[in-house]
């Protein structure tokens, strides 16, 4: 410890400490911002449904083998039961973040989660 | 046919910046080898040299070595010219004037590390700032800055610590021990 003491001044902990308060002031500018407000439902590829997430609500979509049911709480948003056989949507559990989605493939409902700012789920160099 | 010798005049302090810059080269190649969890996120030893040249013997030289090393190392790495250089040269120029700035604080409160940690807020800033208006525009990579500020306040707090320690030394000892 001494070592780092001898060779950081005063000004030296202001700047790091600046610098570290910068930091935190970014992520939480940049990570807070994706809060999402509204589920997009969509059932074989077209908009079924846009509905806020200040409301909490179960609702049921119709697609090709039967009726996949959501429901909305909490600001969350889940794919509560569905007829697909492999049932990966409604594994996925609650959605909170905007741009998080859940798909049902063999049903062709959809449920996506979006905010102000629309969240990438990839980004490629 | 006689061999004609093409020789520059060169002065000691030609040498001693060439110097300098090779150190540093020989870190940037080093770097190389350590991998990287996001492109753009490196230690940036060579910027110790940098420090130590700035806080030794002014700007002028520090901008000297900074940039030879760039060039030079995009020769070495095989990036010359490519976007990867020009990225490390935005870097190094943003630095540069920072350091500028910076260096003027007083010498009582602020030292290598506030340099240091100045340089490589500034050195990811130009960086982002050329990969967004040349590479990448797309507003997605603001999710990554946060991980790049936290990047330049640790490597350069332990490069501005590291650079403190040799500039502290006597400059003898420095010549036998880097």
């Amino acid at each position: 410890m001494s070592y780092i003491s001898n060779h950081l001044k005063i000004g030296d902990w202001l700047v790091l400490f600046a610098g570290a308060l910068f930091t935190l002031w970014l992520a939480s500018l940049v990570w807070h911002g994706g809060a999402a407000d509204k589920a997009v439902i969509r059932s074989g590829g077209k908009l079924f449904r846009e509905l806020p997430l200040s409301r909490d609500l179960e609702l049921e979509v119709p697609g090709p083998l039967g009726n996949s049911k959501i429901s909305i709480r909490n600001h969350q948003a889940r794919i509560a039961s569905d007829p697909s056989p492999r049932q990966y949507c409604v594994r996925q559990g609650w959605l909170k973040q905007a741009g998080e989605i859940a798909i049902c493939l063999p049903n062709q409902v959809s449920l996506e989660l979006t905010g102000s700012s629309k969240r990438y789920d990839s980004l490629s160099y | 046919m006689t061999a004609s010798v093409i020789k520059l005049a060169t002065t000691a302090d030609d040498h001693h910046i060439a110097r300098m810059a090779a150190f540093a080269l020989g870190l940037t190649v080093l770097e190389a080898a350590i991998p990287s969890p996001l492109p753009g996120v490196k230690p940036g030893l060579a910027n110790i040299v940098t420090l130590i040249v700035l806080a030794r013997y002014g700007w002028r030289v520090a901008a000297w070595v900074s940039l030879l090393r760039v060039v030079a190392g995009g020769l070495v790495m095989g990036s010359f010219l490519s976007p990867g250089f020009f990225l490390s040269l935005s870097g190094a120029v943003c630095s540069l004037a920072i350091l500028a700035a910076c260096h003027n604080l007083p010498q009582r409160w602020f030292g290598a590390v506030t340099h240091s940690i100045f340089a490589a807020f500034a050195h990811i800033a130009g960086q982002l700032l050329l990969v967004y208006f040349w590479l990448i525009p797309h507003a997605g990579l603001a999710y990554l800055l946060p991980i790049f500020a936290a990047a330049a306040l640790i490597f350069g707090t332990v490069n501005g610590l590291i650079a403190a320690r040799f500039t502290a030394m006597p400059e003898s000892h420095e010549e036998v021990t880097v």
